[in-house]
């Protein structure tokens, strides 16, 4: 057990990393801000929407759309990238919509049948294309990520100043557009994520809106996916926004709530795996549910108290924007 | 699948004395793909014999506990589950550093039980949908699993430890300890369904009526849950955590395209799980190194396209193909119609009709009649005499236009009669529905409208006597 759980060590845990390796730390904990924020937003219009599951589904098939951009264009630039995951995300969702209209099968067994099979025909294709030569894409990767890598790569140059590695400055780009799309739409989306019927009698196009979710979740995950992989990014999209959706009705609310979700889980989820030496995608994922946990408790201690102390309930103008009870 | 048991401990006597030999597939030799698929067929290798009765095991019980996954809609619930044991498959190797089949058993059930508490108990305390709460399972089990996995290969001994191929599942690695546990498994999951097959039936379709006739439905919800957490840690090995969901949800929904009744889709299920088990083992033997849990997936993707498009009533294709063929008589018989009225305009005095008659009253190309009349000839429903000028009917052809013109009318007639509607209206709906009345509906019309002879047009409605008559000629000429 001691090898196991190292002593924890107040300097190497938390001082050391801050003071000699800051290079290295910073961009891991940039990166996993990055991914935490920009999943937590698009997670939180999956969550309104009830399509979670969805999200767990379209992280999984990307493998395949990886691998098959990867075998036709022999390398993994951002372009062919997004393309690839674009395609597997966009083939998930309308595999899942056939299934599910077409034939007499449950949508939960068809989002069950889409992603594992997509998912299996992309690890066969990466251990098949492994025996022929070297891939970058290694299926261990798709499962665990590994974000500790991300310093090492080459970093990106302009003119003669290092900017920051690739993967690191992709995400953050996703993560911009995502945060100004939110913005500039944030009514068509909130529309669109809880009143369909509304959105439609408004003359808004329901259907342009929901693939162009599935478009920013397929780009998201797949920007997370090197550095978290495949299961994690699940985490990253539902568990802040189930934080966000335990303490705050209000989507305004919870869409910062979810940026702070990902900046604590990022810091104590790095240092923690730094205590516990183990993968940090994963350790900030179990900071997060932590998190989710304690909120869950408060929320839990809260409702126990006697009702007066509670403030009246949304008012008029905050109506719009909150859940139904 | 009664008659299944003898023939399983006859496997498991024949594998039990090779334990002691017992090699990994990866040790092989090299070989040729023929060679291998000619090994696999002969049973050579102890340790492909472990492989297939593991995966024809690992079908049978994933096949039963997905029928009723997917009755349930609880699909999603094995995808949470089969992710959050992986922190129990850590632990189980902690317990004493080696992959021990019974303590990563023990410690995989304890933590998808434990998952599936907490689902439970995230949808009755807080808002949360069931969605987020399966994922919310999902992930964060995961990555305490991460975390634990990634420490374990930190330890002494650690990286060898083949945690790994639990991830994609190796069938190959499977020891003599795995299938015992698989066969286990399976014969509890068996003698389970058979012994309560009618309380799960009642469950899983009706939970309120099961209650009320005194079945504890809750308590079969449990007992599934904890079959199911058996099912999923127990293939574990084989087919690998990410992939567990799916060798339960597809054999199963494949059945479900396939059949109506429970007990039928259990077997099934059952039996395709057992192929694409065997399927996968076999590819996974012989393109070497090939992770087995998704070899099988695919295996299990192609029987349900399979069922999903060919499947004989609810098939894609075959529905395609019914309402094709429904489409392709609905124009024949509309043809007949107008040939009818063609040879009615005339009072009947020939018994041959110019298709340039009906291309007239069609307001269609000739071209077009002349093609759609060999249709109809290919049917025997007319002959083209006059050198494919003109049609006659054949005996067939007559009686089924007669019966069309005469579901029309008295559907007309009964719109107006009996169901008040105005005569300018009931045409449409006539034009539909005199293909598909049957010989006992229109014998309710005649007796309800008393036997009438002419619909609300004034038109002659043709009786049983002109339908049987052979052909125009000796109907009586419309009065």
């Amino acid at each position: 057990m001691n090898q196991l759980i190292p002593a924890f060590d107040f300097h190497r845990v938390v001082i050391a990393p801050w003071t000699e390796g800051f290079a290295f730390s910073i961009w891991i904990v940039l990166m996993g801000v990055l991914v935490g924020t920009a999943c937590g937003l698009v997670g939180n219009y999956l969550l309104l929407r009830r399509m979670a599951l969805v999200g767990d589904a379209i992280s999984h098939s990307i493998l395949l759309g990886l691998i098959v951009a990867f075998l036709i264009f022999r390398h993994v630039d951002t372009p062919v990238m997004f393309a690839g995951a674009l395609a597997a995300g966009l083939l998930t969702v309308a595999i899942i919509e056939f299934i599910h209209k077409q034939t007499r099968v449950k949508v939960d067994s068809a989002i069950c049948i889409a992603f594992t099979s997509l998912f299996a025909l992309g690890v066969t294709l990466v251990s098949l294309a492994e025996s022929a030569g070297p891939v970058h894409i290694d299926a261990d990767c798709v499962l665990y990520g590994e974000i500790a890598l991300v310093p090492l790569e080459p970093p990106i140059l302009w003119g003669q100043v290092a900017l920051g590695p690739p993967s690191v400055l992709r995400m953050a780009v996703v993560t911009g557009v995502l945060i100004v799309g939110i913005l500039c739409f944030y009514k068509e989306l909130l529309i669109t994520s809880f009143d369909p019927a509304l959105a439609k009698s408004m003359g808004l196009k329901t259907g342009v809106w929901h693939y162009g979710l599935m478009t920013a979740l397929s780009l998201v995950v797949v920007s997370a996916f090197e550095s978290v992989g495949a299961i994690l990014a699940v985490a990253m999209l539902i568990v802040p926004a189930m934080f966000a959706a335990q303490l705050s009705p209000c989507l305004p609310v919870r869409l910062v709530l979810t940026i702070g979700h990902a900046v604590i889980s990022a810091l104590l989820g790095y240092h923690l795996s730094i205590w516990l030496k183990c993968s940090a995608a994963g350790a900030m994922v179990v900071c997060g549910s932590l998190l989710f946990a304690l909120a869950w408790a408060v929320t839990a201690l809260r409702a126990r108290r006697p009702v007066s102390t509670s403030e009246p309930e949304s008012s008029g103008l905050q109506s719009a924007a909150t859940l139904p009870g | 699948m009664k008659a299944r048991h003898p023939a399983l401990l006859l496997l498991a006597a024949i594998l039990l004395p090779q334990f002691a030999y017992a090699a990994r597939i990866s040790e092989l030799t090299e070989t040729g793909l023929a060679e291998r698929a000619v090994r696999f067929f002969t049973l050579q290798d102890p340790s492909l014999r472990f492989a297939l009765v593991g995966s024809i095991l690992l079908g049978i019980s994933c096949g039963l506990m997905g029928a009723f996954l997917v009755v349930r809609k609880l699909a999603l619930m094995s995808d949470a589950l089969s992710h959050a044991v992986l922190p129990g498959v850590a632990l189980g190797f902690l317990w004493n550093m080696t992959k021990d089949p019974v303590a990563i058993f023990i410690g995989a059930t304890v933590a998808g039980l434990l998952g599936a508490g907490l689902v439970q108990a995230i949808r009755n305390t807080t808002r949360q949908k069931e969605d987020a709460a399966l994922g919310f399972v999902l992930a964060s089990f995961f990555a305490v699993g991460v975390c634990l996995v990634t420490m374990i290969q930190n330890l002494p001994g650690g990286n060898k430890s083949g945690l790994d191929k639990f991830m994609f599942g190796q069938a190959a690695a499977l020891g003599p300890g795995d299938v015992m546990l698989l066969g286990g498994v399976t014969i509890l999951a068996v003698v389970i369904v058979l012994a309560f097959y009618k309380e799960f039936l009642v469950t899983s379709f009706d939970a309120a009526f099961a209650i009320s006739v005194g079945i504890p439905a809750r308590v079969f919800h449990y007992v599934l849950m904890v079959l199911l957490a058996f099912a999923i840690v127990s293939s574990l090995q084989a087919v690998g955590v990410v992939l567990v969901s799916a060798m339960l949800v597809i054999p199963a929904a494949a059945a479900y395209l396939l059949t109506d009744r429970l007990g039928m889709m259990l077997v099934l299920s059952a039996i395709f799980g057992v192929t694409t088990g065997a399927v996968g083992a076999f590819f996974s033997y012989v393109g070497r190194n090939l992770p087995t849990g998704p070899l099988m997936v695919l295996a299990a993707t192609a029987v349900f396209l399979a069922a999903l498009l060919l499947g004989p009533r609810h098939g894609v294709l075959s529905r395609w193909w019914r309402h094709r063929s429904r489409s392709a008589r609905i124009g024949r018989e509309n043809m007949l119609k107008v040939m009818y009225h063609v040879l009615e305009e005339e009072g009947f005095r020939g018994e041959t009709v110019p298709l340039r008659d009906l291309a007239e009253a069609r307001r269609e190309a000739i071209e077009d009649v002349q093609v759609e009349m060999r249709s109809l000839r290919s049917h025997g429903l007319v002959t083209i005499s006059g050198d494919g000028q003109a049609a006659v009917f054949t005996p067939d052809g007559w009686k089924r236009a007669c019966e069309i013109v005469r579901n029309h009318r008295l559907w007309e007639l009964y719109l107006t009669h009996a169901a008040n509607y105005a005569l300018d209206h009931v045409h449409e709906d006539a034009d539909k529905i005199e293909h598909i009345l049957g010989e006992d509906t229109v014998r309710l019309l005649e007796k309800r409208l008393n036997y009438a002879h002419r619909d609300p047009h004034g038109k002659l409605i043709p009786g049983l006597a002109d339908i049987h008559s052979g052909g125009p000629a000796r109907i009586h000429p419309a009065t």
